[in-house]
Order: structure tokens, then C-alpha cells, then sequence
């Protein structure tokens, strides 16, 4: 039931396809009726990530030819990669949520109160880095379940609900972290497995994170779990039409749970890949992280109503995001103006999405 | 138990109101902050709170949500108005914004101090106490230049700034360290309109690890030649230093910052950041409550520091590789004074 939608569609698709090529009247009736217009709306529908993909090539082309080759190198291209490790692991969690009609307001306060976590319990109170690890997971899962908890039991609106753990999130990290910064090179001494996500690999000149590699395996991890399995086609469903997936038998509820809990847990690896990037625990980290998240998501041609969107289009919506950024700044581009373009990218996005999702 | 319980609820009720039947009688004075996250603003309300406390004054506190949380300020302005307050501490985020709602506080006999970031214009407030901005950016470009030493005047520098809505304490901090390197200001009133081609370029950092970071790695794709980095806080600055490390720059870049918080006087005897000038949040809050009890008493208002709009609550230049001409703190000694 996942892609229940899109298998309809590319179904109506073949079904017109195989229409049009046969012989018969009506279809070249049809056929003469299709314009460029409809050509590219059928593909787009059939393709969600399609769009935000081709962007993706066109900016890079464009970046290429007016920066030249300070920006077409295997290591800007990693540079860039490493500068949406953050948003890129937290687009995973919200993408989760989205696809369920729902939206996480609070994935950057969970992300922050982890990675709090994490290095107070390796730093401050001495456990090995392993274990705090671990305990920030969990209590990236439990900040997740709180939120499930909310949604399913009282039935509240994902937006509200998250809304408010945001601010409840935000408030626990000051308190617990006292507003205070762990520093780098305490990290380093004490715990360097904190770190281990800063770390880096090169390859034919490019210069990959650990981290920016968990991400990929995250979303290839993810992308598995919605397309091939049964938990991942309930998600899809409960997000389409969680009335007909109940009475199709789904336990929209549980589902709708599983899916926070394994939202907060990516938080908190989004917090790993964070203390592996700015090398110190800053509990003023990752404020504009919400928003950022899901402008990649939207970017990525998720449909915020629901059921329908692929995880790997928010791959592409971070990195169209980051590329603009980079290649904005590289032409010297004054900041105001890339934050104007990353706006009308999420306009013409949502725009597009709507258009698309007309049948 | 149940009944205990409720018993322990009302007994928790008047508990909790007991402090506000008290302080009826004291003086009211408000303290409003940009955030209560920043422990800039933290140690300022630590600074106000010990104050109070002291003076016996009861000390309300607000903050808006974030920075540039107009709102919240103005609702807190109104607040204390109508608590009778005698006077309002505020860092006002949205300088401009913020005034028609000073305007009906002052009016209404209160004695309202700018605390760090001025009104616009400074005027519309009583007093400012703040940190000379552009003299702490002009004391690091001077440490800058004169640490390089002939190699100043073929410098690479990059600039790392807190945003680009161009506010008051972002533009001090910026021109005064150019004007401090010996570089030609054009608008001394704007970032980044300078030419001079020693500047690799300018940009965003929202004062945040990740943001120095991010702006220090595309800089570096500009100009990979970068050896002198000017930051807008530590934390930007601790960013930059993580950026500069990956592309193996760490050790061969001169990192110069603002601020003065506990974190970043360590990164400075780390090696980290070479030299930073330290600001005081907690007097810029104590002197606030003083004045206003000051006020309060005999209605006399505090003067400006010779020579400035402002009252002046000191810049120290923190640094372990001092140069001769210019006066500075160790990191030892900028331990046992610094905040957050």
C-alpha cells in the first residue's frame, strides 16, 4: 500500500499509455489532446522526485558556469554534502512524520536536547562515550514517543502538539545544559566518539564525513524500510487515508507511534553528526533546524497532506538547498539574497507540488 | 491520599504566592532580555538578580523568544508599566521597533536603560549602559595587524558577521576591527562596503558554531588563503576553528573574537582563538539596577561616558600573546572575570 497512490497512477499511466498506442479512435482522439503541458504533468506525477532532482542538475550547471571551477570540484561537492549532514538527518525524521500528515516542529529541540545529553553523561558525569551515546538515543526515542503519545492518545494535531514539546524540548536543554557550551577540546579528550561523525575520509580529492556517510546509509535504511516492507506501506497508508487504512486492518495508532519514536531516535543521530560537526556541545545549536528540515522535505516534493513523497526527494531538496547556499556564496552573493532564493525555491516547490498532485 | 494531596497543592499554592504578597511593598524594576538562552543574557539577569537581592528590590525578568522577538519586548514594556515599575533594564531587539512602546513607559515616569544594544535612536531611552562595540573590534584588529607585522599588508581576511539585517552591535564590532587592522572604512554605519583587496570576503555565521563553520568553509573555497579570521562572538569562532582544522589550516590562522564568555577565554589559552575582547554583562546589569534605585530615591539620572553616547561598561583585550603598545589580560586572568 506504500506508493498506494503512486502505483494507482503509474497504473492509470500504463493504462492511457497502452491506450494510446493502440489503434483504436478514441485514442488518437486522446493523443492529439495531450500537450507538452500534460506530457510533463503525467511525468511529474508518476516521478515526484523528479522535479526537485532536475533542479538539483540545473543549479549545478549554473554554478558551474558562472563560478567555474572553484565550484565543480569532488571537494566542494563533498564540502556541500557536509553541510547538509544536519538538515539531511533530521529531513529523514520529518519526512517520517510528513508522510503520516503530520509535521515535527520539534526536531531541532529534540536534536539540541540530545546532543546535550550526550555529552553531559560522557563529560560530566565520566560514562564511557558509548553508552551516553546510546542514552541519547533513547532519549531522542522517548522525546519521540512523548509526541506520539500526544498525537494518538489525546488525539491532539501534530502541529500543536509539536509546537509545544518544542518550547517544553528547547526549555530542558537550557536547564540541563545550564546555557553552557562543552567545549571541543574536551569532547576530544574525553569522549572522541562523539567526534567520530566530524571525521573525515578522502576519496579522489573529496573529503567525506563519517557523518555525511551515516546520513546516506540512513536514508538508504529508511528508503528500504518504506518501500519493502510492511511497516513501511502502512506508514504510506495511514498518511493517505488513515480512515481506509484502519479498516483495511492497519493499526494506524501504533503505527503513527513507531513512526515518532523512530523520528525522535534520528534526531538524536542528527545530534551525533552535530557534535561531530561544530566539534562542541552548544546548547544554542540548531535553532533555525525546524524550518530547515522542512524546507528540505517540501523541496523534496513531499506532499504535506499526506501518503505521498519519497524519501530520497529530501535528499535532493537538502541538497538543492545547500548547493544554492554554497554556490550563492562562492559568487559572493550578499546573504540576504540566498536567503530570498532558498524562499522562492520552497514557493515554487509547494507550487509544483500542488499542480502535480492534480489528476 | 487524596485528600493529603490536595492539602500539599494549597500549601504549594500559598508557598508560591507568599514571595508575591511580600514584595509588594519593595521597589519593582524589570530586566528584559533578547532571549533567556544566550548565557550572555543568562549572566546579565545573574548580574541584575545578585544586585536586587542586595539592595532589596524585587527584580522581574522577560525575554522575548528569540532574537528580534519585538513582541514579547513590548508586552513585558507594558507589563511593567502597569506593575508600577520603577524602571525597565531592556537589550532591546528590535532597537527601532521597540520605542513607541519605551516612549509610553517613560511617559509614564519609568527610567528606562539600554542594556548592550542601544535604542534607535539612543536617545528614546534614558541611559545606555553597553560595551564600546567599536572599540572592542578596533582592539583585536589592532592586536591583529600588529601580531602579523609586515605580513598585515598582505593579510587575507576573512569576516565573519552575525547576519545580514546589519544591526548596531554587528556593524561596531566589524568596522572597528577594519579600522583596527588599518584597512579604509567606506559607510561606517555598513558591512562589507569596504574595497580594500585584503578582504577575502564577508559572511553570516547567525552567531553559532554551525554558522561560523559553514561561513568559514565557503571562504575558504574564495580564498584558501585566508590567514586572519575575525569572528562576531566565540562561538562563531569556535566554528571557524573546526572548519580551519579540517582543511588543515588550524595552526597557521590568526582567530580573533568578541565577547569574553567562560568557553572562549579557554579556547584562547587552547590557542584556539588568539585574542578576544572581553565585555562585562553582569556590571552592564548591576550598574542598570543601581541607577534605577538611584533614580528611584533622588531622581537623578545617570551620565554619559566622556566622549560617547553611552555609558561605558569596559572591554578588556584577552589574549596570551600580548603585543607591546596595546594593554591586555591573560587567558589566566580573563578566567576569573569572564561570563557564561
Amino acid at each position: 500500500m506504500a506508493n498506494s497512490s503512486t502505483l494507482k497512477t503509474t497504473e492509470t499511466a500504463d493504462h492511457e499509455l497502452v491506450a494510446a498506442s493502440a489503434s483504436g479512435e478514441v485514442a488518437s482522439f486522446e493523443a492529439e489532446k495531450l500537450s507538452l503541458v500534460e506530457k510533463g504533468h503525467r511525468f511529474f506525477h508518476a516521478n515526484p522526485t523528479a522535479a526537485p532532482a532536475i533542479v538539483l542538475l540545473l543549479a549545478v550547471i549554473v554554478f558551474s558556469l558562472i563560478i567555474g571551477d572553484r565550484f565543480l570540484t569532488p571537494f566542494n561537492m563533498s564540502l556541500i554534502l557536509q553541510q547538509v549532514t544536519i538538515i539531511g538527518i533530521l529531513g529523514i525524521a520529518q519526512t517520517l512524520i510528513i508522510l503520516t500528515a503530520g509535521i515535527d516542529l520539534s526536531v531541532g529541540a529534540i536534536m539540541v536536547l540530545t546532543s546535550v545529553v550526550m555529552g553531559k553523561m560522557a563529560i560530566d558525569i565520566g560514562l564511557p562515550p558509548e553508552i551516553s551515546l546510546l542514552i541519547g538515543i533513547a532519549t531522542g526515542a522517548l522525546a519521540g514517543y512523548i509526541n506520539g503519545l500526544l498525537v494518538t492518545l489525546f488525539r491532539l494535531p501534530p502541529f500543536i502538539v509539536t509546537l509545544g514539546t518544542w518550547n517544553i524540548f528547547f526549555a530542558l536543554n537550557l536547564w540541563y545544559s545550564k546555557s553552557e557550551t562543552i567545549r571541543s577540546q574536551a569532547i576530544e579528550q574525553t569522549a572522541p566518539l562523539l567526534h567520530w561523525t566530524g571525521r573525515t575520509i578522502e576519496l579522489f580529492g573529496a573529503k567525506l564525513t563519517y557523518g555525511s556517510l551515516l546520513m546516506l546509509a540512513l536514508f538508504a535504511l529508511i528508503w528500504y524500510a518504506l518501500n519493502w516492507t510492511a511497516w513501511g506501506k502502512h506508514v504510506y497508508a495511514t498518511g493517505d487515508d488513515p480512515g481506509a487504512a484502519s479498516l483495511a486492518g492497519i493499526r494506524t495508532n501504533r503505527i503513527l507511534m513507531s513512526v515518532y519514536i523512530v523520528a525522535g531516535a534520528i534526531c538524536a543521530i542528527a545530534a551525533w553528526a552535530l557534535i561531530g560537526r561544530i566539534g562542541s556541545v552548544s546548547p544554542q545549536a540548531g535553532m533555525t533546524a525546524n524550518l530547515d528540515s522542512i524546507t528540505a522535505v517540501v523541496i523534496g516534493g513531499c506532499s504535506l497532506f499526506g501518503g505521498r513523497g519519497s524519501i530520497f526527494g529530501t535528499l535532493i531538496g537538502a541538497l538543492v538547498v545547500g548547493v544554492f547556499r554554497n554556490g550563492l556564496a562562492l559568487a559572493g552573493v550578499d546573504v540576504l539574497w540566498q536567503e530570498f532564493t532558498v524562499g522562492l525555491l520552497i514557493i515554487v516547490a509547494v507550487g509544483m507540488d500542488q499542480w502535480i498532485r492534480r489528476v | 491520599m487524596k485528600k493529603s494531596s490536595i492539602v500539599q497543592a494549597i500549601m504549594l499554592a500559598t508557598a508560591l504566592s507568599a514571595p508575591f504578597a511580600m514584595a509588594a511593598d519593595k521597589p519593582v524594576v524589570g530586566l528584559i532580555t533578547k532571549t533567556n538562552t544566550n548565557p550572555f543574557f543568562v549572566k546579565m539577569r545573574q548580574g541584575a538578580q545578585e544586585k536586587a537581592d542586595a539592595m532589596g528590590i524585587e527584580l522581574r525578568t522577560f525575554s522575548g523568544k528569540f532574537d528580534g522577538d519585538n513582541q514579547s519586548q513590548v508586552q513585558a514594556v507594558e507589563n511593567l508599566i502597569s506593575a508600577g515599575a520603577k524602571g525597565i533594564l531592556i537589550t532591546p531587539s528590535d532597537p527601532a521597533g521597540i520605542v513607541p512602546a519605551i516612549e509610553r513607559a517613560r511617559e509614564a515616569g519609568l527610567l528606562v536603560i539600554a542594556l548592550d544594544t542601544p535604542l534607535s535612536p539612543a536617545t528614546a531611552a534614558d541611559a545606555t549602559f553597553a560595551t564600546d562595540n567599536f572599540k572592542a573590534g578596533e582592539m583585536i584588529g589592532q592586536w591583529a595587524a600588529a601580531t602579523l607585522g609586515d605580513k598585515a599588508a598582505t593579510a587575507k581576511i576573512a569576516m565573519l558577521d552575525l547576519n545580514s539585517s546589519q544591526i548596531t552591535v554587528d556593524v561596531a564590532r566589524d568596522q572597528g576591527f577594519l579600522k583596527g587592522f588599518g584597512i579604509e572604512l567606506n559607510d561606517p554605519n555598513r558591512i562589507g562596503d569596504e574595497t580594500d583587496p585584503r578582504i577575502v570576503g564577508n559572511d553570516v555565521t547567525s552567531g553559532a558554531e554551525e554558522g561560523g563553520r559553514r561561513a568559514m568553509e565557503n571562504l575558504l573555497q574564495r580564498d584558501p588563503e585566508i590567514n586572519v579570521v575575525y569572528t562576531i562572538n566565540e562561538p562563531a569562532a569556535a566554528g571557524a576553528y573546526e572548519a580551519l582544522k579540517s582543511a588543515g589550516r588550524a595552526d597557521d590562522v590568526l582567530i580573533v573574537s568578541v565577547d569574553g564568555g567562560c568557553p572562549g577565554v579557554e579556547n584562547v589559552k587552547d590557542g584556539v582563538i588568539g585574542a578576544t575582547s572581553m565585555q562585562f554583562p553582569l556590571r552592564m546589569a548591576s550598574m542598570g539596577v543601581d541607577a534605577i534605585l538611584k533614580f528611584a530615591t533622588t531622581g537623578e539620572k545617570p551620565q554619559t561616558t566622556e566622549g560617547l553616547d553611552f555609558v561605558n561598561t569596559g572591554v578588556e583585550l584577552i589574549t596570551d600573546k600580548p603585543v607591546s603598545h596595546i594593554g591586555a589580560k591573560s587567558s589566566s586572568e580573563g578566567l576569573t572575570m569572564c561570563w557564561g
